[in-house]
């Protein structure tokens, strides 16, 4: 009865005659830390583009099983609004903040699709707006003070340092309330200390009950990190399983370093 | 005060600008007399201008990073503009808008009927600047067929009055919805694009709306337009002109209030917040679970509403429309109006638009560079203030120290 929250079946993309995934299998179970990694350009990005509806895949089936347990979506076609809220919610590789909102209402934004009020509520201030508005400022703040943004709430997201702002798109996607998160490449750029903050957050997020899907190029946080980890390489997997057993695996290491030349 | 290199540069920019110029300004060619004239003092003046502007410039652009570094160095925040503070801390704010709104208010006993109507005519641009700003300002859609909504709200109340004897206010909520249902309709096609391509595709928008009203005769009576459209009822009383302008002044102030109002608590409402969002990453933003698509229609749909209702008053204010009145000019106008004030920020487009509009009418003895000021302005504001007169503030939230964060 233990669904994966995520499951993916045979997925491939094609971009005119090139094929930039092929069949790829990946399934993330409830709790987990999975780690999607490859060499550049093996079709990581293009994998999470796929599954957050951003392109639609050429073959292939995805699934979200939802832990609370209600019937699992078929996601493919779905625009990426509508995934998102199915609850699953995405960072970007490239930082996409909204650049000269202010922190806090960058968050405010990913409660966007869990509130209802429109222009009549707005316009004569009903009290369920009034109501809806407090709890969407309550509750994204609750996150900036669970990510460690709670001091610059008001500064403008450009004005944030680099990590910063990558913590505050993990704020951000965590507004949407997803049940799986998927972080692109969030240690990209970041300094040892600031990384060594970033996997205790992932950590902390994940004992809050979310599923992580992760791209990550800094191998010590993806080791200490992952319970599963897929290896991707011109868009096929060529390994999959623990750290441990991955980063032994012989294809893994050709891939990354290429082959041997005695053998 | 300068150095060398900023004299040589600047030098360099004035004999360039004298080549460049040279074919216009120097030679005059008289195919009568069959001789050519060399006019070498415009050469002069224009390397002279030329290097006065260019030097100034670079003095200023100089004045103003050593401040920044200055600042940077000593630690010293950037101060807040004085308007910024005014407009953001009520105690100044509503006082001071109570004495505008006073002044406003016993402004026409005060001055003739002219100037009277010169003031409604800048409060519908404060209006359509108003209506355009949650487009361009808040959606960051680049909207140059506005126009075409302001049309199809005058003709409405033409039309209707015209065939069905409509009266003024009936007409000011269908006019309004009639602009909506145009903004949606104009909305749908235009989905997808963005940046340069949308502002191409509404500003053929806008051409074909005015080409329609100007050749389809049996519908609008083409170029020669519909006249006596009547003037706002009071109760059925019957007005006389000077009352009637006083009356419609009352209306506009009213209607200006009442935009304000509505785009105030649009913008730091969810869907005002979406708009920003929308403009600043489309991507990011949908993959936050906001419906582009849904947003988008909103914006222009709401948008052309504005545009609709200032249309039904500006045909009951002229008593008579064409579609001359509803040329490319007026569109980029608005525009002007929303970038030269503020994007996105409520009283810089006020600011704008009273610039905009009142000045041209003050300064009519030089109406022949009326263009040619327009762009010297507008040039000139984006490289001094890209922002523009009043930059556009985020609303700032306080929270209280304790854990839980109460909002506020």
């Amino acid at each position: 009865m233990n669904k994966p929250v995520l499951q993916v079946d045979g997925l491939s993309m094609d971009f005119g005659g090139i094929r930039a995934m092929c069949e790829l299998d990946l399934e993330v179970h409830r709790g987990q830390i999975v780690a999607l990694i490859g060499p550049n350009g093996a079709g990581k990005t293009t994998f999470f583009n796929c599954v957050t509806g951003i392109y639609n895949p050429t073959a292939g089936n995805i699934f979200l099983n939802p832990p609370d347990g209600s019937k699992p979506i078929r996601l493919n076609g779905l625009k990426p609004n509508q995934v998102t809220r199915k609850g699953m919610a995405r960072t970007f590789q490239n930082i996409r903040l909204f650049q000269k909102m202010t922190v806090l209402e960058n968050v405010m934004i990913g409660r966007h699709c869990r509130t209802s009020s429109y222009i009549f509520g707005a316009v004569f201030r009903t009290r369920a707006t009034v109501r809806e508005e407090r709890e969407t400022v309550e509750k994204s703040y609750r996150i900036l003070q669970k990510v460690g943004l709670a001091g610059a709430v008001n500064e403008l997201a450009e004005n944030l340092p680099y990590g910063a702002q990558r913590r505050l798109e993990i704020a951000r996607a965590l507004a949407t309330e997803p049940f799986l998160l998927l972080l692109d490449e969030p240690a990209a750029g970041m300094n040892p200390q600031e990384t060594r903050e970033l996997d205790e957050l992932i950590n902390r997020i994940r004992d809050e009950g979310h599923s992580i899907l992760l791209i990550e190029h800094d191998m010590k946080l993806v080791m200490s990190l992952s319970d599963k980890i897929f290896v991707v390489d011109y868009g096929r997997k060529i390994a999959e399983g623990s750290p441990r057993e991955v980063s032994s695996d012989p294809a893994v290491i050709k891939a990354y370093l290429g082959e041997d030349i005695d053998a | 005060m300068f150095s060398l290199e900023q004299l040589k540069k600047s030098l360099l920019v004035s004999l360039w600008f004298a080549f460049l110029t040279f074919p216009l300004l120097v030679i005059k060619v008289d195919p009568i007399q069959r001789t050519v004239l060399w006019r070498w003092e415009n050469m002069v003046l224009v390397a002279i201008g030329s290097f006065l502007v260019s030097l100034l410039v670079r003095v200023f652009n100089q004045h103003q990073e050593r401040r920044r570094e200055r600042r940077a160095a000593g630690g010293i925040a950037e101060r807040e503009p004085l308007i910024q503070v005014i407009l953001r801390e009520p105690k100044y704010l509503y006082p001071l808008s109570a004495a505008v709104l006073l002044c406003s208010l016993i402004f026409p006993h005060l001055v003739s009927t002219y100037q009277t109507n010169i003031l409604i005519t800048a409060l519908m641009y404060v209006m359509l600047g108003l209506g355009l700003n949650i487009v361009v300002g808040l959606a960051g859609l680049l909207d140059l067929g506005y126009v075409a909504f302001y049309a199809v709200g005058a003709y409405s109340y033409a039309l209707l009055n015209y065939h069905f004897d409509v009266g003024f206010w009936m007409a000011l909520p269908i006019g309004a919805l009639l602009a909506a249902m145009f903004g949606v309709l104009l909305g749908f096609p235009v989905l997808r694009l963005r940046g340069d391509y949308l502002a191409i595709v509404t500003l053929g928008f806008g051409e074909i709306i005015r080409l329609i009203l100007e050749n389809w005769n049996e519908f609008s009576q083409g170029p020669s337009g519909i006249s006596n459209i009547p003037r706002p009822g009071f109760f059925g009383v019957e007005l006389s002109l000077e009352s009637a302008i006083l009356y419609l002044y009352y209306i506009m102030i009213a209607m200006v209030i009442f935009t304000i109002f509505v785009v105030n608590r649009l913008q730091d409402s969810r869907i005002g917040r979406a708009w920003v969002a929308l403009r600043e990453d489309e991507i990011a933003c949908q993959a936050m679970g906001i419906d582009k698509r849904k947003t988008k229609l909103t914006a222009f749909a709401l948008g052309a509403t504005w545009a609709g209702m200032v249309g039904v008053i500006f045909a009951a204010k002229t008593t008579f429309i064409n579609p001359a009145s509803f040329t490319f000019l007026e569109s980029a106008i608005i525009l002007c109006i929303v970038v030269l004030g503020g994007m996105g920020s409520i009283f810089g487009v006020i600011v704008g638009a009273l610039v905009l509009i009142l000045l041209p009418e003050y300064l009519r003895a030089l109406s022949d560079y009326r263009m040619l000021a327009f762009g010297a302005v507008l040039v000139t504001m984006m490289i001094f203030r890209p922002q523009g007169v009043v930059a556009n503030i985020r609303r700032s939230y306080q929270f209280r120290a304790n854990p839980d964060g109460e909002g506020q």
